[in-house]
């Protein structure tokens, strides 16, 4: 599974702004940290505040908060956002040759395995991988 | 009835807990198993192997998890290490901290054997014990599970 840039960004946007619940990031702040384009962090952050993950807050000093449960929340849901994470190259597989079932058989297997290790990491799990890396 | 982990007693399994013990797995996996779990007390709860462990959780007189581990050498090329190879809380005791309680308690039994490192092993759809062992900081084994049909 090879993840778009947008998701990429929603990542950082929503592990950076679960860091510190309480506090909140301007567009601008985390596309500086990350290097990437603020213009285009601000698309990833609408779409993460319609999905309920983060929330605009107005006004001077205004910007988005983490807004997710992040015990509960995991990086799938992240992910599914910005991926058709369910896309599979099945649709047509009685039309193929041996060979392409056989790679495709393969290319489901990793597939699965990237699921599974996304569903499998909470928020709050991601952070404290963080903080135990940061500690060494 | 709920119960914290502060209220739970970790210890090694008895004969008459099996009875709870074996509710527990029905309830999770809706599976009977007659005669299995006898089977896995004899081997792993008697006491009479340091290196084996079945360790249940109570509170208040009743079995709310178990745990079931031993350590190995060199399985599956592996230097010693722990394997855990069941763990299981009821349902509605969950997120009281009891599956903690009850991983931690094994890793310091492998601790007391010498062991520096603990694996499992678990289906990948099942999303509720792999993000509970995510949460307590596994992360994947440098391992790759087969399995073969065979006809």
């Amino acid at each position: 599974m090879k993840l778009q840039k947008n998701t990429l960004f929603a990542l950082y946007s929503v592990l950076e702004s679960a860091t510190n619940p309480g506090r909140q990031y301007s567009a601008g702040e985390i596309a500086l940290k990350y290097g990437i384009s603020p213009h285009h962090l601000a698309k990833v952050l609408r779409t993460l505040g319609r999905a309920g993950l983060v929330e605009s807050v107005r006004g001077v000093g205004g910007g988005y908060r983490f807004s997710g449960n992040a015990k509960r929340l995991t990086l799938m849901d992240v992910v599914q956002l910005f991926e058709n994470v369910d896309a599979t190259p099945q649709r047509r597989a009685r039309h193929r040759s041996g060979v392409e079932r056989g790679l495709a058989t393969v290319l489901a297997e990793i597939e699965e395995i990237s699921k599974a290790t996304l569903q499998s990491i909470s928020i709050a799990t991601m952070l404290k991988l963080i903080q135990r890396q940061q500690r060494r | 009835m709920s119960a914290t982990a502060n209220a739970v007693r970790v210890r090694n399994v008895q004969a008459a807990d099996l009875d709870q013990v074996a509710a527990i797995d029905l309830e999770i996996t809706r599976l009977s198993k007659p005669g299995y779990w006898a089977g896995i007390r004899q081997r792993y709860g008697t006491g009479r192997r340091q290196q084996r462990f079945f360790l249940v959780a109570e509170a208040a007189g009743r079995i709310e998890g178990f745990v079931i581990g031993e350590v190995r050498d060199w399985e599956f090329g592996s230097p010693r290490c722990g394997w855990v190879f069941a763990i299981s809380v009821r349902p509605r005791t969950r997120l009281a901290g009891i599956g903690s309680r009850l991983l931690e308690a094994i890793c310091a039994g492998f601790r007391r054997q010498g062991v520096t490192k603990v694996r499992t092993m678990l289906a990948r759809d099942n999303q509720l014990i792999l993000s509970f062992f995510r949460s307590q900081g596994m992360m994947a084994a440098p391992f790759i599970p087969l399995e073969l049909d065979l006809h």
